[in-house]
């Protein structure tokens, strides 16, 4: 079946003089990688072929009576118009395949439902427009944006077709171990967003306020891609799901470093300007340019420019203060840290990019805090 | 065309004799064309008619906030989820007796909304207990601008039937929390809960988040 | 089925007083007249088919490669919000309402509507809201960027446009209000004698039904977008959690009013297919009153599904089971209609007009729409389509192959009635097969894309969605350009069509099945002044 499709596909696309940019498209639902998401999976194609079935026996009345019963061939009209037996068959049979299909629908759903008795959970908190993840009890937790190269090339204008996994790609992935019990929760910090990755079978809302769960069990290592599926506004597109599933081994070695990592001093040693400017560049591609945009012109009326900003090309400790407060129409930086703010302030006030040039550098021990996010 | 002319007309059309036309669209007379086009027993019934049927609208706008309750209600049906701030349980803390035999892990989630510039975690995030017994678990909050802010913690449970089996006896929770400048607070919350938990459940995660309702009191 | 003897109460004429319509354009803007204002209706969808049309060529030209190309992705946003709002609120209900106000007066025998005045009122608050809400994409902020169903807390990020929005849906909630209670009132109290309700046309039946639901369902709407403007600016708390709402709750006041909502644009549809394929089959409709019931029982069904639209914002177990249930349970219903329409051809003698043509799509393409409905009411598997192009597939296929088409359909059935000329069959025919196959192009590929996992309303695609996208592009475009054809044949038959001049029954033995078709073509400007005594019965 499915090599007739990709072969029907095949000859559309050749007709239409096309060339798939990639081979891997598919037609069908994904089976994925999970217990469930095969029971999904199944379900669907059961459905599928009840409808195709049925579409079968009503499209070939219709054509054949369309082809028959013309007045062009001569046919003369019936005039019967009921017939009770009929009727009452007709409304028999979908209701019996109703209940047969309801029964292992039920199935699954009670098994998607039973979240207890999992090995590790996952707070998953949409924001937007990325994902955080805390894995709980264990103090690891961070954040998961679109990748650099993706976000790049979508804000430029630049040709996507050569970037792998475009818009499939984040900077962080979430990483879980084969063959445990995951449960997820998921909330939000402003709009709802909706957490799908198609290979666990499932999708979830993330409600602001509320806490919603889920669980899935990998059996096969390997990286698994998703998207936020519900509408949070501008950069919805822009929200990435990326999860690598690897062997228990692996994963505490994983879990180990990235803690590591994690609770690592940030470097604070002077960085030449080259090293600001690209990381400072890094850090505006993660938490500016949403808003401010990818050339620093804003959104007219909405977002302010930064090219040309007097607050952007005044003084450094009033900028520096802005940036970890916040205002009510712009989030507190204040978890970047020192030599992050510092760089994303060089590149800033120096971007060619942006239309701007003070012409200096800021070091990270020119930071001073406002406040100390101790989180 | 006058008045008079067109009882005259309205009167042939009572009677079913035929006539030629019957004016529907003068403007140019004052009430409501229903008045004058149809005989008098069909512009009634119209008229009652429509006046039902704007009840009815009305009736259905009323519909629209009556769902507000009633979709508590029918969240305490346990039909669809919520859950609401809890009312504080005034029961002895002997009450309950306690189940040893059961333990009930109980993670607590912390989370803040948008645009609230405030450091907020649980001392402990994950505890064991057995149903029956009584603890208080400690939050800390603290207020990270340089001005007064009011905020509040919303509780959500997972999975979302566990919230009525969760009794808390005090909560931050239960009301707007104000802050200094910079102040941080160590909050405590205690719970018991309730032996009748059904044996489904070994896990259950309570989750807050703060917001920041700050602008909102203000202007209120 | 008995034969027609109508009274014309018209041909022998009546220019001798000033009954005709009113002299200049003052006439369109004061007429009472239920063939004047069903035109006005008609054309002013016809004129937002294009607008929300034009606005669906900027999408597919933006999705017809990955990458962003054209426009910045909170104008696309405002662009698909804009789209749904314009096409559902100003094209498909409008159409409808257009056709209620010219076929049924005509249907039951009767002079005119019950409500001259109401009418003409409710007219002119549909141009005043959607031309409000247009309005909005010119303000600060840009026009609603949500998605058409609004919901919070996104859609109160909305610039200045949102109290703008809301008010427009206000007066669009409005106007329908006081246009279906209009048509229940004429339904109920303006039919001639003869004229019971079983003997009812069911495009008659279905405008009934269509009539209720919409009163039972257009103020839950306006209630809810009220809440939302109470939100944002006198600190109610409805949906906002902060103040112990929740924005799940929006969800369900919507979907009550959205579920039946979308079955206020096929219902109608069912009756127009239900009186045009009798016509060209040469056959009564099959089934007459299991039509009648089924549509009373889809009616009944849609206020109780509605939460099959928020499979995954985390229901309980019993909620979830509960709506898949009853969901599946609307496709025995709607099963019923499709194989009567079916039997309704067996064993006919049909000819293949434009209008039989556009109805025939309908069944075959609104059931490949409710054969995805179906697959989508399986909860589970939901949690995979929901949210997808897959869902925009299912919803495209009920809506434009089914609810446009049978508006197209009731277009040419009518036309020669309204305007006493006969279209360009050729043309028709000709516009009928571009349809017919560009919306195929169009929508079909959209499952695949949504199953291979494409989110819905995103302006930028990962690559290996590319191909699909463009052809579903291609199709759009050469969709949108043949309705540039239906455009020339609507202008073309009002200026006088193939020059042809029409009987009075328009299609061979029409008159058998309707009353409308009694009358003389054109349709003077007052008919049934006197009821007709005796009334064509296509059933009995
Ligand atoms: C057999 C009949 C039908 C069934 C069982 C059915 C089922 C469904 C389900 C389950 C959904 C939600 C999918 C999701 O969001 O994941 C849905 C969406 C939708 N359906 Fe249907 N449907 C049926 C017929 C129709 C008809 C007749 C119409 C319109 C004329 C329609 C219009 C829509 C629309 C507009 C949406 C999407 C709304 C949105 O999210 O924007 N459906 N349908
Ligand atoms: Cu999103
Ligand atoms: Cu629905």
């Amino acid at each position: 079946m499915k090599k007739i499709k990709q072969l029907f596909a095949g000859v559309t696309f050749a007709s239409l003089g096309l060339q798939s940019a990639q081979a891997d498209y598919t037609l069908n639902l994904m089976q994925g990688v999970t217990t469930v998401s095969h029971d999904i999976f199944d379900l669907h194609m059961l459905i599928l072929w009840v409808c195709v079935f049925i579409g079968i026996a009503v499209f070939g009345t219709m054509f054949y009576s369309m082809y028959h019963h013309r007045k062009s061939k001569g046919h003369k009209a019936a005039n019967f118009h009921e017939n009770t037996t009929v009727e009452i068959i007709w409304t028999i049979i979908p209701t019996l395949i109703l209940v047969a299909m309801a029964i292992p629908a039920t199935k699954t759903m009670l098994e998607l439902d039973n979240v207890q008795n999992s090995d590790m959970s996952i707070k998953v908190t949409g924001k937007q427009w990325y994902w955080d993840y805390e894995y709980l009890g264990t103090g690891v937790h961070f954040e998961s944006h679109l990748d650099a190269v993706s976000e790049k090339v979508h804000r430029d204008g630049s040709d996507p077709t050569r970037v792998p996994h475009y818009l499939l790609n984040v900077d962080n992935p979430l990483v879980v171990p084969v063959g445990k019990k995951i449960r997820f929760v998921f909330t939000a910090a402003d709009v709802i967003h909706s957490w799908w990755v198609p290979d666990l079978g499932w999708k979830k809302d993330a409600n602001p306020g509320f806490i919603n769960e889920a669980w899935t069990q990998v059996d096969k290592p390997g990286t698994y891609r998703g998207q936020c599926t519900e509408l949070c506004g501008r950069d919805h597109g822009f929200m990435p799901i990326v999860v690598i599933a690897m062997e228990q081994a692996d994963y505490d070695k994983w879990l180990q470093t990235t803690l590591a990592k994690q609770n690592e001093k940030p470097d604070l040693s002077d960085q030449n300007r080259q090293q600001l400017m690209t990381n400072g560049e890094a850090v505006y591609l993660k938490n500016c340019v949403a808003c401010h945009q990818i050339d620093g012109k804003g959104i007219n009326g909405t977002y302010p420019a930064l090219s040309g900003s007097a607050k952007v090309t005044g003084g450094i400790d009033p900028l520096i203060g802005f940036l970890q407060a916040g205002t009510s129409r712009m989030p507190a930086f204040a978890k970047l840290k020192d030599n992050e703010l510092a760089a994303v302030i060089t590149y800033i006030r120096n971007a060619p990019e942006l239309g701007n040039k003070v012409g200096d550098e800021i070091q990270p021990k020119a930071i001073t805090p406002v406040y100390d996010d101790d989180e | 065309m006058n008045r008079v002319e067109n009882d005259e007309k309205n009167k042939k059309y009572l009677n079913g004799s035929r006539i030629d036309c019957v004016c529907y669209d003068d403007l140019r007379y004052g009430g409501f064309a229903s008045d004058f086009t149809m005989n008098n027993e069909v512009a009634v019934k119209n008229k009652k008619l429509v006046r039902n049927l704007a009840i009815v609208a009305v009736a259905m706008f009323g519909f629209g906030y009556a769902l507000v309750p009633l979709y508590d209600v029918l969240c305490e049906w346990k039909w669809i989820e919520r859950d609401r701030p809890d009312a504080i349980k005034a029961i002895p803390e002997t009450a309950y007796e306690i189940d040893v035999n059961r333990n009930i892990k109980i993670e607590f989630l912390t989370t803040l909304n948008e645009n609230t510039p405030m450091i907020f975690r649980a001392e402990q995030t994950q505890i064991t207990v057995h149903p029956g017994e009584y603890h208080t678990v400690n939050f800390y909050a603290e207020n990270k601008t340089d001005k007064p802010m009011i905020a509040r913690a919303i509780p959500s449970f997972s999975p979302a039937l566990t919230s009525t089996y969760f009794e808390k006896v005090e909560c931050f929770c239960f009301s707007e929390q104000t802050f200094a400048p910079h102040e941080g607070k160590t909050m405590p919350m205690r719970f018991v809960i309730n032996p009748a938990l059904p044996y489904d459940y070994q896990t259950i995660t309570l989750s807050y988040t703060f917001f920041d309702n700050t602008q909102n009191a203000v202007k209120k | 089925m008995s034969a027609v003897t109508a009274e014309h109460a018209h041909d022998d004429h009546h220019d001798d007083h000033a009954h005709g319509p009113e002299k200049g354009w003052l006439r369109w803007i004061v007429t009472t007249n239920h063939k004047d204002i069903g035109t006005m209706y008609l054309l002013f969808a016809l004129a937002m088919f294009f607008v929300g049309g034009a606005m669906a060529m900027i999408i597919r030209a933006e999705l017809f490669e990955p990458g962003l190309q054209f426009v910045d992705p909170q104008f696309f946003n405002s662009m698909t919000t804009m789209h749904a709002l314009v096409m559902v609120f100003g094209a498909v209900m409008p159409a409808f309402v257009g056709l209620a106000n010219w076929m049924i007066p005509m249907m039951i025998g009767a002079p005119d509507m019950a409500l001259p005045r109401m009418n003409n009122m409710s007219f002119w608050m549909l141009v005043a809201g959607i031309l409000l809400i247009a309005s909005t994409l010119f303000m600060e902020g840009g026009a609603p960027a949500g998605g058409w169903t609004l919901y919070p807390p996104l859609v109160l990020q909305t610039g200045k446009a949102l109290p703008f929005a809301i008010f427009a849906v206000h007066l669009l909630g409005v106007s329908s209000i006081m246009g279906a209670i209009n048509i229940i009132a004429t339904i109920l109290n303006m039919r001639a004698p003869a004229m019971t309700l079983m003997k009812m046309p069911l495009f008659v039946w279905t405008w009934l039904i269509t009539g209720f639901l919409l009163i039972a369902i257009m103020p839950v709407f306006a209630g809810s977008v009220t809440m939302l403007l109470t939100d944002k600016f006198f600190h109610t708390s409805f949906f906002d959690a902060a103040g112990g709402g929740d924005p799940v709750l929006y969800q369900h006041i919507f979907w009550f009013f959205g579920h039946p909502e979308v079955y206020v644009m096929i219902l109608p549809t069912f009756g127009v297919a239900s009186t045009i394929i009798p016509v060209f089959a040469r056959k009564p409709l099959f089934g007459y009153s299991s039509m009648v019931y089924a549509t009373a029982a889809i009616a009944f069904l849609s206020f109780i599904v509605w939460a099959h639209h928020m499979f995954t914002v985390g229901l309980p177990i019993a909620g979830e089971l509960y709506f898949m249930y009853a969901t599946m349970l609307i496709a025995i219903p709607t099963g019923v209609k499709v194989f009567n329409w079916t039997a309704t051809m067996w064993k006919g003698s049909m000819t293949f007009e434009t209008p039989m043509l556009f109805s025939i799509a309908f069944v075959v393409l609104f059931t490949l729409g409710g054969f995805t409905g179906l697959m989508m009411s399986i909860a589970p598997v939901d949690f995979q389509y929901h949210d997808t192009y897959f869902i925009v597939a299912h919803f495209h296929y009920t809506l434009v192959p089914a609810s446009v088409f049978i508006l197209m359909a009731a277009g040419y059935y009518w036309m020669p009635k309204w305007t006493g000329h006969m279209y360009n069959e050729k043309i028709g025919q000709l516009h009928f097969w571009l349809s017919a196959i560009s919306v195929n192009i169009l929508f079909f590929p959209q499952h695949f894309l949504g199953l291979a996992g494409m989110p819905r309303r995103i302006p930028d695609y990962a690559i290996q969605f590319a191909d699909w996208n463009m052809i579903s592009s291609i199709g759009g475009f050469i969709f949108g350009a043949s309705q540039l054809l239906f455009l020339w044949i609507v202008i073309d038959t009002i200026k006088g069509g193939t020059g042809e001049k029409v009987s009075d029954e328009v299609w061979e033995d029409a008159h058998k099945h309707g009353l409308e078709w009694t009358l003389p073509s054109p349709v003077p400007y007052h008919t049934f002044s006197t009821p007709p005594t005796v009334i064509p019965c296509d059933h009995d």
